[in-house]
């Protein structure tokens, strides 16, 4: 072989190297994603459980505020039947705002407010809403991601072929929760 | 920033091969120059040696060294749940794969830094300082600078850095030793083989390095941890949408009055804000370890449109000059704006982050019907004590012995495990509560605790544990 044949094979073994690379890079960050996207389902659920120890304890100081406690529990019980995606989406956030009316509400009463079991259980609400905030942020930052690499010049060419699809962001269709709660008197 | 975790590992690997040159290099040459060939081979070997016993030293617990040395104590999810879901928080935002331990620091200047080269020995520590003076929005910000520089393996970076460096200096003291109290009369064995000129070579380049080569590497690291802090800036912003957070709090932090007294010029770099120069201003040389922090607080509060990566590139252009990302990373960043302030105040009280100090180091707390708390080192001697405000005397919370005739199949399995006879703490409160082992050790139980029992680490007596019926 002369040395155009040994160019060509070199410039062959760098191109296929290359194409391993690129390759199991996708293969990575698809992964975070699926890894990111479980993330806020661990998230979510972490929420549903916390929910009837929080019933629980305010049903002990504020017994009359029936109507709120069973919203919360009904949204919660929605929440985790539904199924499809955008239905999951929509249960949410109805239950964000059952837990948002549940929580203005025991303002009302300075005796639970004082209990270190409800004190405990806000701060773990409150935290794991902030949890669902951060893992639907990571997740959107991952997507972007993904799709830019898959949609770049070079790796465009075998993306498809290997089924390295575009994926889709989490979105807040609720304009109401996109907005910092604000609590007035 | 994917591309920098990769450009991180390569950048540390080629660290490792270019120090250990230098090192070999000063061994070689200082070696030629007392007995020519063979000396070139024991100073080779004497440098080898000196960096593999720092690498053992950095593989097998170098945290710990840092982390006792600053006196930091380990924090369980109980002592400060908001603390703990902020650095989770923080994780979630990141995609960092692991959770770090927790420390804390008994300290008034507030300041944090991250350890750790592998994911079971990763931490982050914060100062009582940072605690009690940051509210939520500063304090989110520091800690997603010390997750970004966990995330970025900044941290398993600059540790490498600080072996090196200590490495080489600690050889070119050696061969300044030698070459002072052993002159150069010495090279008898030289040219054996005609290859002098090679020696000499040798030799000057291994001198020069035993000179210069601390200097060099000194740069090398301080140049840098400064590029890294910016780095992690930029990536805090991102992971928490609001840069403003990171910035009052660097505010905050510069105008502590105190520094930290354990802080030397070696440990410095690990913080978030040079423990140091406190009370002055640092002098933005390339000898310092971080980048001048109002500088840091003028790129910060220069993004005003969005809180991403190129958004900060954009402000660290206009606020200072030059270029800081690499391009690739610039181009998978998407526009993310900034979030409005959540306007929390901050987590904890000073009050109450002494008793997590105190809890933290062991001691017990004793609250007094006067109102009064007292806190007892462990293993106190008596089991009572006056109250130094009221002179009551109360007695302090220890576990009895069980009544035999009590539970009789707990009693065989708790027995059988142990072969003592079980010990019982019924308790009094829903918060936290102080309790005596029989072997004098104090431990404490959090509200969150709800197991029926548990083992005394000193003694390892199962102790069981009575709860009261929570309410609601």
């Amino acid at each position: 072989m002369g040395t155009i044949g040994l160019v060509l094979l070199a410039v062959v073994v760098i191109a296929f190297l290359w194409v391993i690379g690129s390759y199991n890079g996708l293969v990575r960050l698809r992964n975070q994603l699926e890894n990111a996207w479980a993330q806020i389902d661990v998230q979510l659920k972490r929420r549903h459980d916390l929910i009837p120890n929080l019933v629980e304890t305010v049903k002990g100081y504020a017994a009359h505020e029936r109507g709120t406690l069973e919203a919360v529990t009904q949204a919660r019980n929605a929440a985790m039947n539904a199924k499809s995606v955008a239905d999951r989406a929509q249960a949410e956030n109805v239950l964000t705002g059952a837990l948002k009316s549940l929580f203005a509400v025991a303002e009302a009463y300075p005796e639970l407010k004082a209990n270190q079991n409800f004190l405990a259980l806000q701060e773990e609400l409150t935290s794991t809403e902030n949890k669902v905030a951060f893992s639907r942020q990571f997740y959107n930052d991952t997507v972007m991601t993904y799709n830019t690499r898959i949609e770049v010049f070079p790796t465009n060419v075998f993306a498809s072929m290997f089924g390295f699809g575009r994926r889709d962001f989490f979105e807040v269709k609720d304009e109401a929760e996109r907005e910092a709660p604000k609590v007035t008197f | 920033m994917w591309e920098q975790i990769r450009a991180n590992q390569f950048r540390s690997a080629a660290l490792i091969v270019v120090m250990a040159a230098v090192l070999g290099l000063i061994g070689y040459g200082v070696g030629t120059l007392f007995s020519g060939q063979d000396g070139a081979v024991l100073g080779l070997g004497v440098a080898l040696t000196v960096w593999g016993v720092l690498m053992i030293v950095y593989g097998n617990g170098a945290e710990s060294i840092l982390l006792n040395h600053a006196t930091a104590r380990e924090l369980q999810r109980d002592d400060s749940p908001r603390l703990f879901n902020i650095v989770d928080e923080m994780r979630l935002a990141s995609g960092l794969e692991f959770m770090p331990r927790i420390f804390l620091i008994d300290a008034s200047m507030p300041n944090a830094f991250a350890v750790g080269h592998t994911p079971q020995t990763s931490a982050i520590a914060v100062t009582t300082g940072l605690m009690y003076r940051l509210d939520r929005d500063e304090l989110e910000g520091v800690i997603g600078h010390e997750i970004a520089h966990l995330k970025n393996r900044d941290t398993q970076f600059l540790m490498l850095a600080a072996v090196m460096l200590g490495s080489i200096v600690i050889l070119s003291e050696i061969a300044k030793q030698m070459l002072w109290l052993g002159g150069r009369g010495r090279s008898r064995n030289e040219s054996r083989n005609g290859d002098g000129n090679a020696q000499a070579l040798f030799a000057v380049l291994g001198i020069v390095l035993a000179i210069l080569g601390p200097l060099m590497a000194q740069l090398l690291y301080f140049a840098c941890s400064r590029k890294r802090e910016f780095l992690a800036d930029a990536c805090s912003a991102q992971y928490t949408r609001y840069p403003e957070g990171l910035a009052s709090a660097l505010e905050k932090i510069s105008q502590s009055p105190v520094g930290l007294e354990f802080a030397s010029q070696a440990t410095a770099p690990m913080f978030i804000v040079s423990p140091l120069y406190v009370g002055r201003e640092e002098p933005n040389s390339v000898f310092s370890s971080h980048p001048s922090t109002a500088e840091r607080i003028r790129v910060l509060r220069a993004m005003e449109s969005g809180s991403s990566l190129t958004d900060y590139e954009a402000a660290y252009h206009r606020a200072k000059g030059g270029a800081l990302i690499g391009s690739q990373s610039l181009q998978k960043a998407a526009a993310q704006p900034i979030r409005p302030p959540s306007n929390e105040g901050p987590i904890t009280t000073s009050r109450e982050i002494r008793q997590t100090v105190c809890r933290a180091n062991g001691y017990m707390t004793v609250k007094c019907d006067c109102g009064l708390e007292m806190n007892l080192p462990e293993r106190f001697p008596d089991n009572d004590i006056r109250c130094i405000r009221c002179g009551k005397v109360l007695e302090l919370p220890t576990v009895q012995q069980r009544d035999a005739q009590a539970q009789a199949a707990q009693k065989k399995t708790v027995e059988a495990a142990t072969g003592a006879p079980p010990l019982l703490y019924t308790r009094r409160t829903q918060g936290w509560e102080s309790v005596r082992c029989a072997c004098g050790r104090t431990l404490q139980i959090g509200p969150g605790f709800v197991a029926p029992y548990f083992k005394c680490p000193s003694c390892g007596r199962v102790i069981e544990i009575n709860n009261l019926q929570r309410s609601a």
